[in-house]
């Protein structure tokens, strides 16, 4: 609670108290509780028959199959770029770094408009797709690139400074002991991260699942076979089937709220060994 | 295969950095990982534009739509953002300074932007603020319309950009010195005085990086803003948007264009808040 | 330097009952103190004592729960810590840092209402009188960040007396310090005192530096003093075991009074003074304890081992199994072993029993 004597009056407090809670109050609890709230204003049934439809399952499939890649080939990065950067002197080690966040600072629609520039039908190599006979823009592997270019920061970003504040003592000291590179990553420098790597899984998975713009692009929006979940919601919605589309929009947002929990707890158990602390 | 080059290539030219092994997979595959993912397509993206040369790109950025489209996002998003500064501030001060049932909770709410999906937030804002919905229903007998126009994008906006500021102001509030508060006050300034003097001036720097960021974000948001945007051009037509419809056209360059100066916009976005970092850390560099 | 500073009208400080609890804990209980005008008095004491809230209560940083105190004949119980007009320096300057040197020693004069604020002129003659009086002059327009944890420290300083305070308050001000620095600013700080005149306490746990520093001392034990006086009284008539053992070197031996005798393990000595029968507590400083003229009259004591200390020669002795061992310095030449029995006496010892203190 507020000191005694050093603090606002208690008039600032409660305004300042009202002004937060309020701001709060209007821009994140009410839009969440009006995506359960729409999702079942017609009840329970028919709630859950928006989920018996078969284009909404394929939507719902086709979103985990697209997370189920784009995630490891994240963490396989993640690591990769965090043990090159932490573990050894290099020039160009900043840009390497700056690189990392570059999807931040791209709209969603850039990330995917860049994959139709490289393997649409018009684009640099379509004519070469065309001729082998692949489809990367409106099919799968165009949704799974849109996906990963969006995602791959958010293991790198949790596992880099954690480990470059972690160093390269430990991993020396068990080489002395003859155990190989990939025996020290996995006995040394892998119980270290755990936790770290974890919550960046969690912020990267959330990310794939929900990842609307640049995917919308790519996509094609071909019902039942190019549609991740957010974009069925998209669908639902503009055929007015709201309460289609809020069902959806309800599992994610129930995604949303385990990743938030789970985050919060990994933070509070686990908040020394994430990248947080070590950060700026 | 790539990476024996590549293992043999630093081998031969960079002496051995460290002790430890692996650094040749491990670098020459997260250079490979990224310039495929990342590079290769970003240099597509600003050749395709460069087609139009540099006179074709500025006259596809300066089209009366286009301009549109630029400004209402640009205008709409730093809107956002100072109002993002604003309660921003408030939302970080009662989170550290104040206690109050379910204070863990709020605080760790205040991420759900950043992990809602984006078109989930979409139909929800959307739904809210029509003039059916809870809050749009307030406004509307008074003939104030929300969704479907550039206050809906504003809404939208706000919300997404929201944690930013929040996020990089609590550290350094949590940080703060309270002797330096105490000092203020027995030198007889009031608590205002000691607020504005003292407190807010140490906060200006993270505040300043977090309305970058809410910028940067808010400029290149789509997914959020398209269902409560109306899309009109002209009016509540958003640059990305116009992206989007550039490609529908099958208007690649003239959509290469548009992105190409989102881009470099970023860019400076970047640039500037990289120099507020260095110049606060300057400023406030403990000695 | 002349410098424009005036001499401040000295006021007293008292303390009447004042008592601060923190939920279960009591930091301060019922203290009394009388602080003369003009006077630069110390808190001494181990930490908890409560000599740092005590500082804090009558800054008014903290409100207390019970009792009152007057700066003058003023009751400023109630005041805020605003309106009190005192001047805290702190441990660690808690200086402004986005402000420049001048500006921080100007803050205090620029945050007056309009009423009574000196103007720009004034306030900034008044920051270069006081950047010479701290012996930092020409540096008025740097960043603390740029200055030395010193220099840092007389800004502070600067910064406090620019208000014009009534008293001064100090709240451990060279703890942060290297022992060099701190031993020129102690030096520095009484000849700033002697200058200005105003009523200071200081708080420290650095018993050389209120010794050395204060007119007077005042110990601090666990929430309530022990004692206030001149350093020679603290440390040749410490008032309490407390005082004895606390301040300045001291063994402390639990022994047997009766009469004019005292039982120190299985032996006996005879001291000059008469004290109560009972269980007691002796106190000798180190430098008291010698060898005895008359080995039949001391006290025989085990030699357990001998080292060289520098020039010297220390032998470490055992009076009784369960007793502490002392130390002793030998003589030059004096050729005593392990095992030996030497005779040592006491030159001056403090002798607390349960009823009354006496001393020999």
């Amino acid at each position: 609670m507020a000191d005694g004597v050093l603090s606002e009056s208690r008039a600032v407090r409660w305004t300042l108290l009202a002004l937060a809670l309020g701001f709060l109050a209007l821009f994140l609890v009410l839009p969440l509780l009006a995506v359960f709230a729409e999702a079942l204003r017609r009840g329970i049934q028919t709630f859950v028959d928006t989920f018996v439809d078969p284009d909404t399952q394929a939507a719902i499939r086709l979103t985990l199959l697209v997370a189920a890649i784009a995630v490891p080939l994240n963490v396989v990065f993640g690591i990769s770029a965090a043990w090159a950067v932490a573990k050894f002197e290099f020039p160009s080690k900043s840009l390497l770094v700056t690189l990392v966040d570059l999807p931040f600072s791209v709209s969603p629609v850039v990330s995917g408009l860049v994959y139709v520039l490289l393997f649409g039908a018009q684009g640099l190599l379509g004519p070469l797709l065309e001729a082998w006979q692949l489809e990367i823009i409106f099919a799968v592997p165009g949704i799974v690139l849109a996906t990963v270019f969006v995602t791959f920061p958010f293991v790198a970003r949790e596992l880099i400074p954690l480990m470059q504040e972690q160093g390269t003592s430990e991993e020396e000291a068990a080489l002395t002991l003859g155990a190989s590179g990939f025996r020290t990553f996995l006995t040394v420098t892998l119980p270290n991260i755990r936790w770290a790597l974890l919550y960046g899984v969690l912020l990267c998975n959330a990310r794939a699942m929900g990842e609307f713009g640049a995917v919308s692009v790519v996509s094609g929006h071909i019902r039942g076979l190019t549609n991740t979940m957010p974009l069925q919601v998209e669908i639902l919605y503009n055929e007015y089937d709201f309460v289609g589309a809020f069902a959806v929009a309800a599992l994610l947002a129930g995604l949303a709220l385990v990743t938030l929990g789970t985050k919060s707890l990994l933070e509070w158990r686990y908040g020394d060994s994430l990248a947080l602390a070590h950060r700026h | 295969m790539s990476v024996v080059i590549l293992r043999g290539w630093t081998s031969l030219s960079l002496p051995k950095p460290s002790a430890l092994p692996g650094f040749g997979i491990t670098f020459g595959f997260a250079v490979t990982y990224l310039s495929l993912i990342v590079l290769i397509p970003l240099a597509v993206l600003v050749a395709r534009a460069g087609e139009l040369g540099f006179d074709g790109i500025w006259r596809v950025a300066t089209a009366p739509r286009v301009l549109a489209a630029l400004e209402v996002s640009f205008l709409v998003s730093g809107a956002a953002a100072a109002v993002n500064a604003v309660f921003g501030v408030i939302v970080a001060w009662v989170l550290v300074r104040y206690g109050f049932p379910g204070r863990r909770l709020l605080d760790a709410a205040v991420d759900l932007p950043f992990a809602l999906p984006t078109a989930v937030a979409g139909i929800a804002l959307a739904a809210l603020y029509a003039t059916n919905g809870w809050i749009g229903s307030l406004f509307a007998p008074w003939g104030v319309k929300i969704a479907f126009t550039p206050w809906g994008i504003l809404v939208a906006l706000i919300f997404i950009g929201m944690p930013f500021v929040v996020r990089t102001v609590q550290p350094v509030l949590q940080d703060l010195d309270r002797e330096v508060e105490e000092a203020s006050a027995t030198l007889g300034a009031t608590r205002s005085q000691t607020i504005f003097r003292v407190v807010l001036p140490v906060l200006v720097p993270a505040i300043l990086t977090g309305v970058a960021l809410a910028f940067a974000r808010a400029v290149g948001e789509y997914g959020s803003v398209i269902f409560i945007a109306g899309n009109m051009p002209f009016v509540s037509e958003i640059a990305p948007l116009l992206i989007v419809t550039k490609l529908e056209e099958f208007d690649y360059a003239g959509a290469a264009a548009i992105a190409t100066v989102m881009l470099a916009i970023s860019f400076v976005s970047l640039l500037a808040i990289n120099a507020v970092q260095a110049y606060s850390q300057r400023r406030f560099s403990r000695g | 330097m002349r410098t424009g500073i005036d001499a401040a009208v000295a006021i007293a400080i008292r303390a009447e009952g004042l008592t601060k609890a923190f939920g279960g804990t009591t930091a301060v209980a019922d203290l009394d103190l009388e602080v003369k005008p003009g006077e630069l008095l110390a808190l001494l004491g181990p930490s908890g004592s409560g000599k740092t809230t005590f500082l804090r209560l009558v800054a008014g940083l903290e409100a207390p729960t019970g009792g009152r105190i007057l700066f003058g004949e003023e009751d400023a119980t109630r005041l805020a810590v605003q309106e009190r007009r005192v001047g805290f320096v702190f441990q660690h300057y808690a200086l402004f840092r986005h402000l420049r040197v001048k500006d921080n020693i100007a803050y205090g004069l620029r945050v007056r209402p309009r009423r009574i604020r000196p103007s720009e002129a004034d306030i900034r003659r008044r920051v270069g009188d006081l950047l010479d009086l701290v012996q930092l002059t020409g540096l008025g327009e740097r960043y603390p960040a740029q200055l030395s944890g010193g220099q840092r420290q007389r800004v502070a300083l600067a910064r406090a007396l620019a208000v014009e305070p009534r008293v001064l308050l100090l709240d451990e001000p060279f703890g942060a310090l290297d022992a060099k620095v701190r031993r020129d600013l102690r030096r520095w700080l009484r000849q700033v005192h002697d200058r200005t005149g105003h009523t200071t306490l200081f708080v420290t746990h650095d018993q050389e530096e209120a010794l050395e520093l204060a007119d007077r001392v005042a110990i601090f034990g666990r929430g309530c003093i022990e004692q206030v006086g001149t350093p020679d009284e603290i440390l040749d008539h410490p008032a309490t075991p407390f005082v004895a053992g606390f301040v300045g070197d001291a063994v402390r031996l639990p022994v047997d009074a009766a009469g004019a005798w005292i039982r120190i393990g299985p032996h006996s000595v005879r001291t000059g003074a008469d004290h109560a029968a009972g269980p007691a507590e002796l106190f000798v400083r180190p430098r008291d304890l010698v060898l005895a003229d008359d080995p039949a009259a001391g006290l025989p004591a085990r030699v357990v081992a001998v080292r060289r200390s520098g020039p010297a020669r220390r032998a470490e002795l055992s009076l009784a199994d369960d007793l502490p061992g002392v130390e002793i310095e030998l003589p030059a030449g004096h050729g005593a072993r392990k095992g030996d029995v030497l005779s040592i006496a006491f030159a001056s010892i403090r002798l607390f029993t349960s009823r009354r203190q006496g001393h020999r």
